[in-house]
């Protein structure tokens, strides 16, 4: 008979084949004979597989036949299969947050595989280690939250657009915030699109219909956000439209709010006449302006620069078409354009940048280091082929600036509590895996607002926004996960150390008491306030300070 | 029980979302290294303080590795 500590404690282990792979590395039998040596451990199975519908049936039939209450799987990774086993818990009756899982297959089995006398004793203590641990799990409760199924999309060019449209579709009711007094954003300044030829207002006049008669999508121009409350499933937003305030309850928020054009004062002697942005050359012939003799046009001004090291992008693609068309014009107009490299990636944007040479279109590269300088009626600029200065005749000298974030980002930052980036654009939760959502849940990027996009990339990124959205939209009811923080309010000491280093926003301090207490549907379960806290007052559920000493002590008992 | 080659114990404090998934992928990409680790899931390095690593000290880890 073993020493049991606490005899109310009863751990049933299981411990899994995974078929070869980790039979076929480990020795099994050393393992089930140690598990059951281990304090408070009464039952203890070698599964084959204990994922499979059998080894969790045996999981489900055990804990009433054996009166566990805690249960340890050593098998697999817990990012995986934690769920599956802690829902099989939940399915005979255990709370899911008294089951713990032991890493004896990526963690040991596939590391150690010429090593199995070693990889065994490391699968030994990992085991160990988790009926530590079990032993001092308490019962969690996942907690429901309330779910607005609605949307408020800030921004209402064609990325918020997009993303407005199809979450109408999709049926939810979308509020469209938009500061200015009509939709459409840059695109209502372009002049032509290529390939297609065609002007934007095509594509803004069918998608604003779209839009108005969408009776679930309601557009509020002129209206700017004035105040973010809430969290995920409840938030609030204020919006100011002509001065009149409202408040709108909405699940999910989108943000959309694009960018602007910089205006490159000071730079290559711009001055909005004779020298001036593609922008402003759009309107330009947009009027029927009478195409100039001569155009000179400079790439990369006010970008990839130390002011702002970062390539706009679309720039390239917008100094070709707006070359194409200056030709189809007038072919007799020359264009040159002075660059330093071409982005001009995909299919139509490559034929694009073909049929500008074809149209007789120079293109000169220049050294940033020797950059161009522009004079009335010409530029000079240092040929790197002919390693000469050359001079070049200019009636108009176009430069093509780079998108900067808005004015107002910051405020808007802020208010929602998602990051910028060193630049102003809005940062995704993750470069990779998360690039339309925040890490803050709920709210969503697309559009230039993330960064600069061609028309298409905004319009994909809303759609994809609004899928995200959907993706919580569509559930009843929103549950978080039991393990977050809990601050002891008898021995908080109200020193604000957890409340600093909260990374979610997740603690507030409640002066009249004089204590900090973590709002759960808030908290992420990192365990910097448990960590922080001086006076132990702070604590993470599920990984609190007497379950790792628990690991810690086993991991070095061996 | 010990044989005279020195096999020191390393106790790694794994954040879920980066370390803890590196070692799972070192797991499911077959790198092999030494069995001398001894992994603690954390949520976050941010669960790691002072007091934990002092603590593996304490009980005589070799070596402490937090990765977050």
């Amino acid at each position: 008979m073993k020493d049991q500590k606490s005899s109310d404690v009863r751990i049933g282990v299981f411990i899994c084949d995974c078929g070869s792979n980790i039979a076929g590395y480990l020795k099994m039998p050393t393992l089930v004979d140690y598990a059951k040596t281990l304090d408070n451990v009464v039952f203890v199975q070698e599964n084959l597989y204990t994922c499979s519908e059998g080894g969790i049936n045996e999981i489900k039939e055990a804990i009433p036949r054996e009166n566990l209450n805690r249960v340890v799987v050593a098998s697999c990774t817990p990012r995986t299969h934690e769920p599956l086993f802690q829902s099989a818990c939940e399915e005979a009756g255990l709370n899911p947050y008294l089951f713990e899982m032991a890493n004896i297959r990526d963690q040991c089995s596939w590391v150690h595989m010429r090593e199995g006398e070693k990889g065994t004793e490391r699968a030994k203590g990992q085991i160990a280690m988790a009926v530590a641990k079990a032993a001092r799990l308490r019962p969690l409760n996942r907690i429901e939250l309330s779910l607005t199924h609605k949307a408020v999309v800030i921004g209402g060019g064609v990325a918020g657009m997009a993303a407005a449209m199809a979450l109408g579709n999709m049926g939810y009711e979308v509020d469209l915030i938009e500061k200015q007094d009509r939709l459409g954003g840059l695109l209502n300044d372009l002049n032509l699109i290529l390939p297609t030829h065609e002007p934007p207002s095509v594509l803004l006049d069918d998608l604003i219909g779209r839009l108005e008669n969408n009776p679930k999508v309601a557009i509020r121009t002129n209206s700017t956000v004035k105040k973010v409350e809430g969290y995920i499933g409840n938030y609030v937003v204020t919006a100011a439209t002509d001065g009149n305030e409202n408040k709108i309850k909405t699940g999910v928020i989108v943000v959309a709010v694009g960018a602007r054009v910089l205006k490159p004062a000071g730079l290559m002697g711009y001055n909005g006449d004779r020298v001036v942005t593609h922008l402003e050359l759009e309107a330009m012939l947009k009027q029927g302006a009478a195409t100039p003799k001569s155009v000179v046009m400079v790439q990369c001004v006010g970008s990839r620069c130390e002011e702002r090291t970062y390539c706009s992008r679309i720039c390239c693609m917008t100094a070709v078409k707006n070359a194409i068309l200056l030709k189809e014009n007038d072919p007799t107009t020359s264009v040159t354009i002075l660059y330093r490299d071409m982005q001009m990636y995909g299919v139509e944007n490559e034929d694009m940048f073909r049929r500008s040479k074809e149209l007789g279109v120079r293109y000169v590269t220049f050294d940033p280091e020797k950059p161009p300088i522009v004079e009335d009626g010409k530029v000079d600029v240092y040929h790197l082929r002919m390693g000469k200065q050359i001079s070049m005749p200019a009636d108009l000298v176009v430069l093509s600036t780079p998108l900067i974030a808005q004015e107002d980002v910051g405020e808007i930052s802020t208010m929602l509590k998602v990051p910028l980036n060193e630049n102003g654009f809005f940062l995704e939760g993750h470069v990779k895996l998360k690039p339309l959502d925040f890490a803050t849940d709920g709210i969503y990027l697309c559009g230039n607002a993330r960064f600069p996009s061609t028309i298409r990339e905004a319009i994909t990124q809303g759609l994809g926004a609004a899928s995200r959205a959907a993706g919580v939209l569509s559930k009843d009811a929103l549950h978080t996960s039991g393990i977050v923080a809990d601050i002891s309010p008898e021995t908080c000491c109200g020193c604000l150390g957890c409340v600093q280093v909260c990374p979610y926003g997740a603690i507030n301090f409640f002066e009249d008491r004089g204590v900090c207490q973590v709002n759960k549907v808030l908290c992420k379960g990192c365990g910097g306030c448990a960590a922080t806290c001086p006076s132990g007052s702070a604590r993470l559920d599920g990984f609190s300070s007497d379950q790792i000493y628990a690991q810690i002590e086993k991991a070095l008992a061996g | 029980m010990s044989s005279e080659q020195f096999e020191p114990t390393v106790v790694g404090f794994l954040c879920n979302w980066c370390a803890y998934a590196g070692a799972d992928l070192a797991g499911v990409s077959r790198l092999q290294y030494p069995p001398n680790l001894r992994a603690v899931r954390t949520l976050c390095s941010a669960t790691v303080g002072p007091h934990q690593i002092l603590k593996a000290f304490q009980k005589g880890a070799d070596g402490v590795f937090v990765g977050g």
